[in-house]
């Protein structure tokens, strides 16, 4: 408590004395020694592009030295000459427009339903109890064994593809979201009771806002999930495309092209978290 | 309004809770429900606001409740079940958004009770800015913005340190003493209990039975500069109760 009280209303304060601040200190005496601090990650910010410049560096003196095989990998010379070819040719935008388009379709439709589901699955007991046996049967399966069924049913186009995307990233919202929803506090909705909030308020305002930080962090793993079956989709059966540009490389030996490949993909999933990041500070700004 | 409690029992499968508990609570006085942990207090105040149905008796209302009362029977809860993503503004909206109440007359009410809880300054505070006395500060606004005829209140000051605890009874008894209304007090706090409480209701260990109804008949705004009188009677209390929370200290919960 901040010392509010006036001296003179404390019983062994007397106004002519000052408090006694001179104390006695021994020869002897030693500061205590210190063994706290650390376990507290610190901002270095120059450290990782420094880190990636000198294993750049690496990359050029080893290539250059003939000590790594162009065999194996190519030097960032032949990256960025592929890099050069996929601008000037325009297979740039070919392979990333309609793998972006695939990716993105079949992602918001799966978050969509997948909430929807989810929501479903938190709200009613009867939808918990219907819907939640299929989904975790369904969930483990790797849904890339499921793409010669969707071949098979929705064609070789982008159909199969899209609903390839579509389901493996259906699951994961469905299971984050309704546990956001089961981790709603349930104070507050008694609250919310009490005050005599209608079902609907009570949902739009309390329970959706909850849940908000758990589908959150299900669209970052759902992200991740989205991008695998993505590639593995146009490694399987699909004629543009990242993962059919990078399959196509690996088969002529042009290592050079597949590092590109490996990158662009690397980027869409720098972008697609950073955004994820953004969503979460402007949703969740309420947090600390 | 009163509230009539008519022979309530409760038990929660095998477990006898509360027994053929009868008391009322009359337009402008405030009852403290004190008791061994375990004795149904909370069970007994969530059946006053309809948010439990007891297994036998029943929570009558008698009377209309007062011109204006958007929610008669309104809860303020330990752990201030504030929205953490709302403002203190926002959280106080959120109960009158439903009455249909927003734009300049919700900007009224709103600044009204932030005002009489001094909290102006804080309207647009996330309440995990807040200290804990400021977030029960934010609650009792809310439910002053709905005009309760009823406050049930659920060890309101628990949760908050003794200091805080001081303000906050003296806050409580400044918006009494301005607008009286009538409240159920449950707390463990004999010192609350006798400081808030016109009577004090005094349950038994499970399953909860009231043991004596003790009225103070000294009005709530004299009550610090008479402590002496007050220690007296929370020692008697204590007297009464003592057995008994000592034995509840020592059953093993059925959780």
């Amino acid at each position: 408590m901040p010392d509010s009280t006036p001296p003179e209303a404390r019983p062994e304060a007397r106004p002519d004395t000052a408090p006694d601040t001179v104390i006695d200190i021994p020869t002897d005496a030693r500061p205590v020694p210190f063994r706290g601090g650390g376990f507290r990650p610190r901002r270095h910010p120059f450290l990782a592009p420094l880190v990636l410049l000198i294993l750049l560096g690496l990359w050029q003196l080893g290539s250059s030295s003939g000590f790594i095989s162009p065999i194996a990998m190519p030097a960032p010379k032949d990256v960025l000459i592929a890099f050069r070819d996929l601008i000037t040719t325009g297979t740039l935008w070919t392979n990333l427009s309609i793998s972006l388009y695939r990716l993105l379709t079949g992602w918001l439709l799966g978050a969509a339903l997948g909430i929807t589901v989810g929501l479903m699955i938190g709200l009613f007991s009867q939808a918990r109890s219907a819907a939640l046996p299929i989904v975790s049967a369904l969930f483990p399966v790797p849904k890339i064994a499921l793409l010669p069924l969707f071949i098979i049913w929705f064609g070789i186009g982008e159909g199969s593809k899209v609903a390839t995307i579509l389901f493996g990233t259906f699951f994961p919202t469905v299971i984050s979201t309704y546990a956001g929803v089961d981790a709603v506090d349930r104070g507050l909705i008694r609250m919310g009771q009490s005050f005599g909030l209608k079902w609907t308020s009570i949902v739009r305002k309390i329970i959706i806002p909850g849940a908000m930080p758990g589908i959150l962090s299900g669209f970052r793993i759902s992200f991740s999930i989205a991008i695998v079956l993505l590639v593995a989709a146009e490694m399987i059966g699909a004629q543009h495309g990242i993962g059919a540009y990078i399959l196509m490389a690996g088969a002529i030996f042009n290592l050079g092209e597949l590092f590109a490949g490996v990158i662009i993909l690397s980027a869409i999933g720098l972008v697609g978290s950073w955004l994820i990041g953004k969503a979460e500070k402007r949703l969740l700004d309420w947090r600390a | 309004m009163r509230i009539i409690l008519d022979r309530i029992s409760h038990s929660y499968a095998d477990t006898e809770v509360l027994r053929d508990v009868s008391f009322d609570l009359r337009a402008g006085e405030i009852v403290s429900i004190i008791g061994p942990s375990g004795c149904g207090k909370s069970t007994l105040l969530r059946m006053i606001g309809g948010l439990e149905q007891p297994t036998a008796g029943r929570v009558l209302i008698s009377g209309a409740a007062p011109e204006g009362s958007l929610n008669p029977l309104t809860y303020i809860f330990q752990d201030f079940a504030l929205l953490p993503w709302r403002t203190v503004q926002g959280n106080v909206s959120l109960v009158l958004e439903d009455h249909g109440i927003r734009g300049a007359a919700a900007r009224e009410v709103i600044a009204d009770v932030l005002a009489r809880t001094k909290l102006s300054d804080f309207r647009h505070a996330w309440p995990r800015q807040l200290s804990g006395g400021m977030k029960q500060r934010v609650a009792i606004a809310r439910a002053l913005a709905v005009r309760p005829a009823v406050m049930l209140m659920d060890e309101p000051l628990s949760a908050l340190d003794s200091q805080t605890r001081e303000l906050l009874m003296d806050d409580l008894v400044e918006l009494w003493t301005r607008t009286p209304f009538s409240a159920a007090y449950v707390t463990h706090n004999l010192a609350e209990a006798v400081r808030l409480g016109h009577r004090i209701v005094v349950l038994s260990r499970r399953p909860g039975r009231i043991r004596e109804v003790v009225a103070i008949d000294m009005p709530l705004a004299e009550r610090p500069a008479r402590m002496a009188e007050l220690a007296t009677l929370q020692r008697g209390l204590w007297e009464m109760m003592r057995d008994e929370a000592a034995a509840a200290d020592r059953e093993l919960t059925h959780a």
